[in-house]
C-alpha cells in the first residue's frame, strides 16, 4: 500500500464521493456554529424548506459579540445589532435542534476552546466552522478549518463539504524549546519563515521533537495561527498526551467505544516514506521570544532585534512596510524592547486556555502592571475561567492591576465592547495584527502570554526572559 | 446566485499586498444578519475618514473607478478570517472579478459561492493588467469565464486556469447545495457505513 500523510488518511476516510475531475464530497464529523457566521446560513434554510441533517453533530455557542464584563447578564450591556445577532443564534439553536450552550451557560466561551473541552473535538474526525481559526482543532490530529457561510449552510443541510484536495506541507521542529519560548513562538516563527502566502494550497503537518514536547493547549496554539501562514488547516498527529486529554471529556466515547476508538486513532500518523510536497525544517534551539511589528503577522522578529527598514524588503512588500511602519508609528532602527506599550490583552482562541493563564501568571506572581497600563485577562471559556480561580491564577492577576472578566472573543477582533482607540498600542496575546483589527488605528504587537504578562509590568515590550531570571 | 460568462468593465489597480479580509470588510459591519447592504462600507477604513467623508485618494473614491467591476490587487489578496461579508461587500459594491497572482483559500473559495471570479495570473501578467487598470475608465478590461481570457483595454489577451466545477457553477449560476442533495444516497450510505466504523463520530 502507498505510503499515505495523516491529512492523506483522514481526507480517504471521509470522502463521500469523488468527481471524475477530482472534486470530492467529504464528509463532515463536527459542525461548530457562532453567532457572525451562521444567521444567513439558517436563514438559507428556512427560505428552501431545509432541515439541518446531523444537529447532533452540530454544536452552536455565541463568542465573537459577547460582551466579557461582568455585568454581561444585563442585555443593555450589548449594543443592539450585537443582541439581534445572539438572540438569532438562541431562536436558530432551537428551532433546529442543535447542541448549544447560551451566554448564561458555565461552559459557553470561544467556539474552538469549547470544543474540545466538551470532548466534541476528537482525533480523524472532520471538523469545520465558520471561522478561520478553526485550525485550532488540528491539534488533535482531526482536519479543521474554516468556511464561510454559504458553505455553513451547505454543511448544515448536507453534513458534507465540497472539496478539492490540498497539498502535504511537513512543518518540523526539532529540538526542545529554551526556556521563555512557548508554542506562540513556534506557530509565530514558522510564519515568519513561509510568509503569510507560504501555506496556501497546502495542509501542514507540525511534527519534531519540540512539537510532541508541547501540551494539548500549546498545539491548539500552534494549529491555531497555521492559517496566518495562509494554510486552512494544520494538523498534529494524536499520541498518548492527546488520548489523555481526551479521555473522560463530556462527548468522548466511553468503555469499549472509547478502546475501539483509540486503537483507529493510534493508526493516524504519517507513514514512513509518504511525500510532502513542502518541507520547512526549524531548530527548536534556535527560536527566541518572538513579536510583531507590523500589521501582517509574519511581520515578526525576536523581542531583541529593531524595526527593519522598507528597504531591507523587495517586491510590493517594500510599499506595505513603509504603510505598516505608518500605521504603527515606529521608525526604522527602533529597539523592538522600548516601543511603549497603553494596553495588555491575554486571551483569545490562540492563548486563552489554562496553561496560557498559568504562563501569564507565572511572570505577575508578586508583582504589579505598570501605572497607566490598561490590562486585561479573558478566559477562552467558563470552565478555564473557574479553574483558573481555583488554581489561585484570578487572585494573581486581580493583584496585579489586570481585568479578570468572563469568556469571549473580545478584543482579538473587537465585535464587543472590549476595542482600541485610535493610536492605541495593544500588547495581544491574539492571532492577528491587521490594520483595525483590534479598534480603528489600533495599534497591536503578537506576543505570548508570558511576554503580555513581562510587558504589563515594564510597560514595554519585553524580553520575558529578563523577568525570569528575576523570579528565580 | 448570478452567472458570470463575460464582463467588460473598469479595473480598479489596489498592488498593496496582503490586502486581508479586515481591510475589505471591518468587523463593525458583520453584525447584520443579512448578505446585503454591505457596498457602502467595503473598505470602510480605507476609503472614509473618521468624521465619515471620503478619503480622496483611495483608489475607489477617485471619479475614474466609482464604477469599478474588476479589482486588480497585489499578493495573497483577501487573506485573513473566514467572513463572507468579504465577497458580498465587493458584489454588492458592483466588484465581480478580482485579479491577483494570489489569494487566501478560504476567500478563493468564498468568491465562486457568490458569483465572483477571482482569477489568478503570473505576477508577469498580474504586473501588465495592473498598469492597464492605472490608466483609469477607459480602459476596461474584458473576462471571459467560457473562453477562459482576459483582455486589456488594448486588445494583449491572456489566459487563466480554473477548476471545471466551479467554472461549471459560475457559468450557469447553480446552488451547490441543490447538487449535492442530488447525492443524498451516498451520504445515507456512508453514514451506515460511518456509524458501524466509527461510532464515537
Amino acid at each position: 500500500m502507498t505510503a499515505r500523510t495523516l491529512y492523506d488518511k483522514i481526507w480517504d476516510d471521509h470522502v463521500v464521493h469523488q468527481a471524475d475531475d477530482g472534486t470530492c464530497l467529504l464528509y463532515i464529523d463536527r459542525h461548530l456554529v457562532h453567532e457572525v457566521t451562521s444567521p444567513q446560513a439558517f436563514e438559507g434554510l428556512r427560505m428552501s424548506n431545509r432541515k439541518v441533517r446531523a444537529p447532533e453533530k452540530t454544536i452552536a455557542v455565541p463568542d465573537h459579540n459577547v460582551p466579557t464584563t461582568l455585568d454581561r447578564a444585563n442585555a443593555a450591556t450589548m449594543t443592539e445589532d450585537s443582541r439581534i445577532q445572539v438572540q438569532a443564534l438562541d431562536q436558530n439553536a432551537k428551532d433546529f435542534g442543535i447542541h448549544y450552550y447560551p451566554v448564561s451557560d458555565v461552559r459557553q466561551g470561544i467556539v474552538h476552546i469549547v470544543g474540545p473541552e466538551q470532548g466534541w473535538t476528537l482525533p480523524g474526525m472532520t471538523v469545520v466552522c465558520g471561522d478561520s481559526h478553526t485550525a485550532t482543532h488540528g491539534a488533535f490530529g482531526s482536519l479543521a478549518h474554516g468556511i464561510g457561510t454559504s458553505e455553513v449552510e451547505h454543511v448544515l443541510a448536507t453534513q458534507t463539504l465540497i472539496q478539492r484536495k490540498a497539498k502535504n506541507f511537513k512543518v518540523e521542529i526539532t529540538g526542545s524549546l529554551r526556556p521563555g519560548v512557548t508554542a506562540k513562538d513556534i506557530t509565530m516563527a514558522v510564519i515568519g519563515e513561509t510568509g503569510t502566502g507560504g501555506g496556501t494550497g497546502y495542509v501542514i503537518e507540525y511534527c519534531g521533537q519540540a512539537i510532541r514536547e508541547l501540551s494539548m493547549e500549546g498545539r491548539m496554539t500552534v494549529c491555531n495561527m497555521a492559517i496566518e501562514g495562509g494554510a486552512r488547516a494544520g494538523l498534529i498527529a494524536p499520541d498518548e498526551k492527546t488520548f489523555a486529554y481526551c479521555m473522560g471529556r463530556p462527548h468522548a466515547p466511553k468503555g469499549a467505544a472509547w478502546e475501539a476508538a483509540v486503537a483507529y486513532w493510534k493508526t493516524l500518523y504519517t507513514d514512513e516514506g509518504a511525500h510532502f510536497d513542502k518541507v520547512v525544517t526549524i531548530k527548536g534551539e534556535d527560536i527566541a521570544p518572538l513579536v510583531t511589528w507590523g500589521t501582517s503577522p509574519e511581520d515578526v522578529l525576536p523581542i531583541t532585534a529593531v524595526v527593519p527598514s522598507p528597504s531591507d524588503f523587495t517586491g510590493g512588500k517594500v510599499e506595505a512596510v513603509q504603510r505598516a511602519l505608518d500605521y504603527m508609528g515606529l521608525v526604522p532602527g527602533q529597539k523592538l524592547s522600548e516601543i511603549k506599550i497603553d494596553t495588555v490583552f491575554i486571551g483569545s482562541c490562540t492563548n486563552g486556555r489554562i496553561e496560557d493563564l498559568r504562563a501569564a501568571a507565572a511572570i505577575l506572581k508578586g508583582k504589579k502592571k505598570k501605572d497607566g497600563i490598561r490590562a486585561m485577562v479573558v478566559p477562552g471559556s467558563g470552565l478555564v475561567r473557574a479553574q483558573a480561580e481555583e488554581e489561585g491564577l484570578a487572585q494573581i492577576f486581580i493583584d496585579a492591576g489586570f481585568e479578570w472578566r468572563l469568556a469571549g472573543c473580545s478584543m482579538c477582533l473587537a465585535m464587543n465592547p472590549d476595542q482600541l482607540a485610535p493610536g492605541e498600542r495593544c500588547a495581544a496575546t491574539s492571532n492577528r495584527n491587521f490594520e483595525g483589527r483590534q479598534g480603528r488605528g489600533g495599534r497591536t504587537h503578537l506576543l505570548s502570554p508570558g511576554m503580555a504578562a513581562a510587558a504589563a509590568i515594564t510597560g514595554h515590550l519585553t524580553d520575558v526572559r529578563d523577568l525570569m531570571a528575576e523570579t528565580v | 446566485m448570478d452567472k458570470f460568462t463575460t464582463l467588460t468593465g473598469i479595473a480598479a489597480p489596489m498592488p498593496l499586498v496582503n490586502i486581508d479580509t479586515d481591510m475589505i470588510i471591518p468587523k463593525q459591519f458583520l453584525k447584520t444578519i443579512k448578505r446585503s447592504g454591505l457596498g457602502v462600507n467595503l473598505f470602510d477604513e480605507m476609503r472614509y475618514n473618521l468624521d465619515g467623508s471620503e478619503i480622496a485618494d483611495f483608489v475607489l473614491n477617485q471619479p475614474a473607478y466609482r464604477k469599478a467591476e474588476i479589482i486588480v490587487a497585489g499578493d495573497n489578496f483577501g487573506c485573513g478570517s473566514s467572513r463572507e461579508h468579504a465577497p458580498w461587500a465587493l458584489l454588492d459594491f458592483g466588484i465581480r472579478c478580482v485579479i491577483s497572482t494570489s489569494f487566501a483559500d478560504i476567500f478563493y473559495n468564498n468568491c465562486f459561492k457568490n458569483g465572483i471570479l477571482p482569477i489568478v495570473m503570473p505576477q508577469e501578467v498580474v504586473d501588465v493588467l495592473m498598469a492597464d487598470a492605472k490608466k483609469g475608465a477607459n480602459a476596461r478590461q474584458t473576462v471571459d469565464l467560457i473562453a477562459q481570457t482576459v483582455t486589456t483595454s488594448d486588445g494583449q489577451v491572456f489566459a487563466f486556469e480554473v477548476d471545471g466545477h466551479r467554472k461549471h457553477c459560475l457559468i450557469n449560476g447553480l446552488d451547490d447545495i441543490g447538487l449535492t442533495l442530488e447525492k443524498a444516497t451516498a451520504i445515507d450510505s456512508f453514514e451506515k457505513k460511518n456509524a458501524a466504523l466509527h461510532p464515537w463520530a
